[in-house]
Parts: C-alpha cells; sequence; structure tokens
C-alpha cells in the first residue's frame, strides 16, 4: 500500500506539471500579441510594451517557460488587470464559496442517487425503475443553465420560498473567516439564523449542481446493484434466510459501491467544470463566476488561474478515489 | 437452399449474396423499434435534422433572425400569432429558434467530427502500436482529460478571444482525448484476435490490418459515443453561448438568446424557458439514440 501511495503521489505531481504546461501552451496559442492580451482591450501601445517588459514577454520563449514555472511554485498567478489584486489572493477568497457549493451538491447526489439506484435494481423493470430511468437520462441533457433559471422562477419567484441568488443576504454580516464554509462557520460561531440564511441560499444551486451527478450515480449504482445481486453469494446469503434488507443494502451494496465511488470522483471534477455555469447563474460568489466575469473583460490571468486551481483540485480529488480504491480492494494495488 | 441449386453457374441476386447482413439489419431495426425512448430519440433528432435543413422555410417569420427591428411588436408573450412570444427587438422567437437549429448542428457535427477525426487515428495506431509511441499519445490524452472539458474550453476560449469559430476550436481542442481512451483500449483488446493474427501472418501491411480488420471492429462504441456527443457538444457549444462567450447577438444561438433573455427575468419568462427547451430536447434526443444504438450494436456494455 505504501509503494502504491507513493507512486500515486508521484504520478500527482507529474500531472500537476503537465497542466501547468497545457495552460503554458494555452497562453501562448493566441494569434495576437500575450503582451496585448495580458494588458487588456483598452490598452495603448506604450502601456502594452511596459507590460512586455515587465512580464518578460520579450525574452525567448524557453525562458519566459522557466520563468512562468518559478512563478507558479512560489504561487504567484499573476495580477488581475480589472482588480489590480493578485490572482492567488483572490483564488483563496472565492475558492471556498465553491467548494462549498460542491462538496453540498456531491452529498445530494450520493444522498439521493445510492439509494435510488439500489431501488431501481431490486424493482428492476418496475414502475420505480421507470421513473429513475427518465430522471437519470433527463438529468444528463438538461442544461444546467436554464434548469437554473426554471428553478428560480418557480422556487423564487413564484412560491417565494427561497432566495433568487447569491450567499447571504446583504444585510447578514458574515461569520467570521474560519473554514470559508459559510455553513461550518456560523454554525461555529454560534450564529443559527446566519446558517440558515446560507443554508437557504445553497439549496438551488446545489440541487442544480447535483442534478447530473446524481442522475450518473443512480445509473453505475442501478447497473452495479443488478450484477450483484445475480452472483452466488448472494443466492447462498438468501438460502440463509438471511433478512432480504440486509442482504442488498448491506452485502450487495458493499461490492456495488466500488464502481459507484469511480463515478463519484469523476463527478467531483466535472461539477467543479460547471460551477462556471451554476455560478453565473445564480450569483455565486466562486471561482466559476470569478472566471466567467474576468474572461469578459479580457483579463486573462485569472482565467488561468482558475483553470489550474480547477485541475488541481480534478487531479488530487482523483488521486483520492485511486487510493480508497486500493484500500477497499488489494487486488488494484499491483495495476 | 439445396446443394443443388448452389452448384448452379446463375449468379447470385444481391439478396441472396447478402443473406445474412439483411437478416442482421431487419433485427437491428426490430429490436430499435421495440424500445420506446429509442424511437423517441430517432423522432427527436429527425424533427432536429427537418428543422436545421428546411428552418429558413418553416420559420413563420424568417426576416426576424437576420436582427430586424419591431419595437412595436417587443416582449409579447405567447399567443396565436406568436406561439413563442417575441424578444426586446420584437422578434419571434419561435422563428429564431427553428433558424438555431442549423447553428446547433452545424457546431455538434463539427466538434465530433474534428474530435473523432483526430482521437480514433491516435487511439488505433497507440493501441496498436504500443511503446514510446503509445505512452506518449496516452500522457498527452491523459493530461487533457485531467483538468474538467468546460474549464478548459473557458480558458482556450478567453485566449482566442469570444465567437463562435473559436468557441468550436476550444470545444474541438477538449474533444479529442475522450476518442483516443475509447478507441486504445477497444484496440488493445482486438489487436489479440486470432483473425488480426492470421493477416499479420499472410503478411499484410500495417496500414491494411489498422483500415480493414481493427477499425470495423472498434465501429460500434465509436458510433454510439458519436451520437451521444453530437448532444454533449451542442449543450457545451450553447453553455458557453450562455456565458457570453459565444455567438453575438443578433446571430440565433439558443444559448446566446437566454444568455440575454436573462436580463428580461422573470416577468418574460418565455423568453428563456422555449430556446432552453429546444436545447434539451435536441440532447436529449441525441442521447436517446445513443442509448438505442448501444443496445443493439454493443449490448454487452448495456446499463453502464
Amino acid at each position: 500500500m505504501l509503494t502504491f501511495t507513493l507512486r500515486k503521489l508521484l504520478a500527482l505531481i507529474g500531472t500537476m506539471l503537465g497542466i501547468a504546461v497545457l495552460t503554458f501552451v494555452i497562453t501562448n496559442i493566441a494569434p495576437g500579441d500575450p503582451a496585448r492580451l495580458v494588458a487588456g482591450p483598452n490598452a495603448t501601445a506604450d502601456m502594452v510594451e511596459t507590460i512586455r517588459k515587465e512580464s518578460g514577454l520579450d525574452k525567448p520563449l524557453v525562458e519566459q517557460f522557466a520563468i512562468y514555472m518559478g512563478d507558479l511554485v512560489t504561487g504567484d498567478l499573476g495580477t488581475s488587470i480589472v482588480t489590480t489584486r493578485p490572482v492567488i489572493d483572490e483564488l483563496k477568497r472565492y475558492a471556498p464559496a465553491t467548494l462549498e457549493l460542491v462538496f453540498v451538491a456531491l452529498f445530494l447526489g450520493v444522498v439521493v442517487g445510492v439509494p435510488l439506484g439500489m431501488l431501481s435494481a431490486v424493482y428492476k423493470d418496475g414502475p420505480i425503475d421507470h421513473v429513475t430511468r427518465i430522471f437519470s437520462i433527463s438529468g444528463v441533457a438538461l442544461p444546467a443553465f436554464w434548469f437554473g433559471i426554471l428553478m428560480q422562477l418557480y422556487f423564487s419567484v413564484d412560491l417565494g420560498w427561497l432566495p433568487v441568488s447569491g450567499r447571504l443576504p446583504l444585510v447578514t454580516r458574515p461569520p467570521d473567516f474560519i473554514t470559508g464554509f459559510l455553513l461550518i462557520d456560523s454554525l461555529i460561531a454560534g450564529k443559527f439564523v446566519t446558517f440558515q440564511a446560507s443554508l437557504s441560499h445553497i439549496i438551488l444551486p446545489a440541487i442544480v449542481l447535483s442534478f447530473p451527478c446524481l442522475a450518473s450515480i443512480l445509473r453505475v449504482n442501478r447497473a452495479e446493484m443488478i450484477e450483484v445481486l445475480q452472483s452466488d453469494y448472494i443466492i447462498a446469503a438468501r438460502a440463509h434466510g438471511i433478512s432480504a434488507w440486509r442482504v442488498v443494502a448491506i452485502y450487495a451494496l458493499k461490492n456495488a459501491l466500488l464502481p459507484t465511488l469511480a463515478m463519484i470522483g469523476l463527478r467531483f471534477g466535472w461539477m467543479l467544470g460547471s460551477t462556471v455555469l451554476v455560478e453565473t447563474v445564480f450569483d455565486w460568489p466562486g471561482v466559476g463566476l470569478y472566471a466567467v466575469s474576468s474572461a469578459l473583460a479580457s483579463d486573462f490571468k485569472p482565467v488561468i488561474g482558475v483553470t489550474l486551481l480547477i485541475g488541481f483540485f480534478f487531479i488530487i480529488s482523483n488521486t483520492l478515489v485511486d487510493l480508497a480504491y486500493a484500500w477497499i480492494d488489494p487486488r488494484l494495488r499491483s495495476a | 437452399m439445396t446443394p443443388m441449386e448452389l452448384s448452379t453457374d446463375r449468379p447470385l441476386s444481391f439478396a441472396e449474396r447478402h443473406s445474412s447482413k439483411i437478416r442482421q439489419w431487419r433485427l437491428y431495426v426490430h429490436m430499435f423499434s421495440q424500445s420506446f425512448s429509442s424511437m423517441l430519440g430517432l423522432g427527436l433528432v429527425v424533427m432536429f435534422l427537418v428543422l436545421a435543413a428546411f428552418g429558413p422555410w418553416l420559420a413563420p417569420y424568417p426576416g426576424d433572425t437576420t436582427g430586424s427591428i419591431d419595437l412595436a411588436n417587443r416582449l409579447l408573450p405567447p399567443d396565436a400569432a406568436h406561439w413563442f412570444g417575441t424578444d426586446e427587438m420584437g422578434s419571434d422567437i419561435l422563428s429564431r429558434i427553428i433558424v438555431g437549429a442549423r447553428t446547433s448542428l452545424f457546431i455538434g457535427l463539427v466538434i465530433t467530427g474534428l474530435g473523432a477525426g483526430i482521437g480514433v487515428p491516435l487511439g488505433i495506431i497507440a493501441g496498436y502500436k504500443g511503446g514510446w509511441l503509445r505512452a506518449g499519445i496516452m500522457r498527452v490524452t491523459e493530461l487533457f482529460l485531467a483538468v474538467p472539458g468546460l474549464a478548459l474550453a473557458l480558458a482556450i476560449v478567453a485566449a482566442l478571444g469570444p465567437g463562435i469559430t473559436n468557441c468550436v476550436i476550444a470545444l474541438a481542442i477538449v474533444w479529442w482525448p475522450g476518442y483516443v481512451r475509447l478507441v486504445e483500449a477497444k484496440t488493445l483488446a482486438v489487436k489479440e484476435e486470432l483473425f488480426v493474427e492470421a493477416a499479420r501472418s499472410l503478411g499484410a501491411k500495417t496500414p491494411w490490418i489498422l483500415w480493414h480488420h481493427i477499425l470495423p471492429n472498434c465501429m460500434s462504441p465509436i458510433i454510439v459515443k458519436m451520437s451521444m456527443d453530437m448532444g454533449m457538444a451542442i449543450l457545451a457549444a450553447a453553455s458557453l453561448g450562455f456565458i457570453g462567450l459565444g455567438a453575438r447577438p443578433p446571430a440565433p444561438e439558443w444559448g446566446t438568446m437566454i444568455s440575454v433573455a436573462r436580463s428580461y427575468m422573470p416577468d418574460w419568462w418565455w423568453y428563456s424557458f422555449f430556446p432552453g427547451a429546444a436545447i434539451f430536447l435536441t440532447v436529449l434526443g441525441f442521447n436517446l439514440l445513443g442509448d438505442g444504438l448501444r443496445d443493439i450494436l454493443d449490448p454487452k456494455s448495456r446499463d453502464r
């Protein structure tokens, strides 16, 4: 297990370097002038020239690459033109909001998706199975941004149950920054009103974000359960007179969860990507909204910063899933 | 057919020469038509193709798709004259959605085509050749798959500048690695088969083997993936349009329409509702079609 972990960590560092190279290539594929890209659309020729000198863009590509990698290692992601603040500071400010949203959505996806998958496997081809099938196919096809707008129209405008957008009401003072997760920080501070407010703000975006994730977790879990339920050890367990629910929920689910776990890891990264859409719809102040508003303002450094951050989170989660997999199933350690 | 008939010199008719193929196809058609969701998917896709092909003739107000302004009729709710209502320029939303089908289909075709066109050859080569070539191709592929597609596409569009062409380029760049992984895995399995070994021992050249033996045996999953990807590519392009990095208004693109419509929420709900429904039904259609194709072409991977 130790050598496996070390090998995975080494691969993790390799992929991170690779992503850094990829973002450097993206910066340099622009048909125009990278200095102009960094300077923004309203810069004069003089300003572009100054920026070219300042950011070392007049140096040869190899040297630029070395500087870029050096900056990355020291955590320097450049400066935003719009806010004139270092990108890394802004990422630190926005990342907790995105992670909080993704974790809540992932939680919803697992808590609803796994039992529904289990149920539709047990009652295969029954009414529950048909409903969940429609649910899981439409879940992947629903445009997140449109679904979000519909939810806002119904639950916020028509019914008035939940707030339309944002993370907290404007008049509410956020709790002291401890984890950055409002749900946790407000509880630590003992402010239940703030907790309630942040919970009511996170529900809609989390549901929208979790929908496709829920659909695919459901599908994988259903397929695995159907296969596992036909295996000999389940029949043996049944023959021993173990209660039907114990067999399904404990004996079978344990083995069906492995591929579901892989899907959860995959969907985590996918959700990080689609926060870009969900955060735009719900004005959720996370890295996705930050990337979009920067891209629209032709502010390039923050976009690359967010891409790197999302990529890094994704690789870390994939590595964790691989390790969990190997921990559960020792046969995979030699792979 | 008795042996006597076989020995006659009469040339066999088309139906006789291809009788097993025909039987196989009839089975496919039968299985496909038995499934409600497959037929629903096919129906949606056909409807969408018809709209894309004949849109300008089917649209009730074709002039409204090119940016004509009719402020007297702006933001009308759905009624008999304008089934889906009108937008802030007084254009008929139904007409704009119908004509937008062509844009979306074109985007989907180009992204999927480029993705498969780059990914399939690389996947076959990586799977068949092995060694450093495979290691190199697969490293680059995994690298692209290590960043969520939408985030990577956003960065590429930000570098290239907004616009529909740049969106298509960006999405094609993030789309090909999926095909490499799929085809590489399939090729690894197929190349161990006896008929490939037989072809090699008869002195067949590598390109011949790849084209005549490996590729045909990888086709089923590729077709299924391409059908699914048509939907997903259309969805991704609409997403970039929604963010504001895709087609520029007044071009009738569904995602861009919703992006503009968002500032007319909630009172003018129909403006964002109908373009979104068009995206949803199109993506759903291609997904169901892909699902149905998988059930008949690749039955072993069902439910995956």
